[in-house]
């Protein structure tokens, strides 16, 4: 099964790279572009075909390592 | 008194930190490999800053885990006293041995000056021989400095004088100008709740002695070693 997680600041959380980009963007004429949010990217196999555990197991890895939850959320999609 | 260094992959303050409590505290040092899983006859022990692991990840969130952070929770909650620099303040905060988190600083950029701080509450075994209110000199060199943390805690923060450490103008004002990195409150420091465990971002351990141009940070140090002194004497006569 194969995790694909987004882990992003929180919402109300000021985010310093995504002003940045913000203004990036608008400096390059996109000027449709508003609240960018930057955030990690994480991808990886594991080894269990149940997804109900798949899940859990996944969740607790956020919680514990991939994202700190003071700061930021995360969400994931489970593929087979 | 022995002072207990800690070293994970990707610290590069440690060995200022074991000069300045060797050579200008005249203690003894030592550095202690995170792979350790005791802190046996240390009497203090201190996070230095650095890079740990790269800051992969986030700051401090692999080292967090390191085998000796489990010796340095049980140390702490035995009453230890704990002193994390810079990296170190990032570490504790991942291990929850402090309340709050970091962002990136608010400008992007990896800062490196000299920074004013004011002594906020001198009443802690960290700032014992500064005066309340005292400014501070000392240098920052970080980018994930930008200390964050829900109004509650923030709030609790205040009630409890666990502020240590402020970033503030020469001359002792607290303003947002002052503020190197967009942290909130303008924090620069903060003790746990029983005191014993405090982080700050600044470097004291880069102007700890006059040969540098700036001896501001060498009380921080004096003031744990006067701490230290004092409790083991409470230890004695009891």
């Amino acid at each position: 099964m194969k995790a694909k997680i987004h882990v992003t600041l929180k919402s109300g959380i000021l985010d310093p790279q995504g002003k940045a980009i913000e203004h990036a963007l608008e400096t390059l004429g996109f000027k449709n572009a508003s609240n960018v949010r930057m955030g990690k990217y994480l991808e990886l196999d594991l080894r269990e075909t149940t997804q109900d555990r798949a899940e859990a197991e996944v969740k607790a890895m956020c919680e514990k390592l991939l994202a700190n939850t003071i700061i930021e959320e995360y969400r994931y999609e489970l593929n087979t | 008194m022995n002072f207990g260094v800690i070293v994970f992959p990707g610290s590069n303050c440690d060995h200022d930190c074991t000069h300045v409590i060797s050579s200008v505290l005249g203690q003894k040092a030592v550095p202690v490999w995170h792979k350790e899983t005791s802190l046996a006859g240390l009497d203090a022990i201190i996070l230095p800053g650095g890079f740990s692991y790269g800051d992969y990840l986030r700051t401090g969130a692999i080292a967090r885990f390191s085998p000796v952070m489990g010796a340095i929770k049980t140390f702490a909650s035995e009453g230890g006293m704990v002193l994390g620099i810079c990296n170190g303040f990032q570490i504790l905060l991942e291990a929850g041995l402090l309340p709050g988190a970091m962002l990136r600083n608010q400008s992007l950029s990896f800062i490196c000056k000299d920074v004013h701080i004011k002594v906020e509450n001198a009443a802690t075994p960290f700032t014992g021989l500064c005066e309340s209110g005292q400014v501070l000199k000392i240098p920052i060199a970080h980018a994930d400095g930008n200390y964050y943390t829900d109004p509650v805690t923030l709030a609790a923060l205040q009630a409890n004088a666990q502020i240590i450490f402020r970033y503030c103008t020469p001359d002792g004002k607290v303003t947002p100008d002052a503020n190197p990195n967009g942290s909130l409150d303008n924090i620069a420091g903060i003790r746990n709740a029983e005191g014993n465990v405090l982080g700050l971002m600044p470097h004291p351990e880069r102007c700890a002695e006059d040969v540098l141009g700036n001896d501001d940070g060498r009380v921080i140090f004096l003031s744990m070693l006067d701490a230290l002194k004092e409790a083991k004497l409470k230890t004695v006569v009891a």
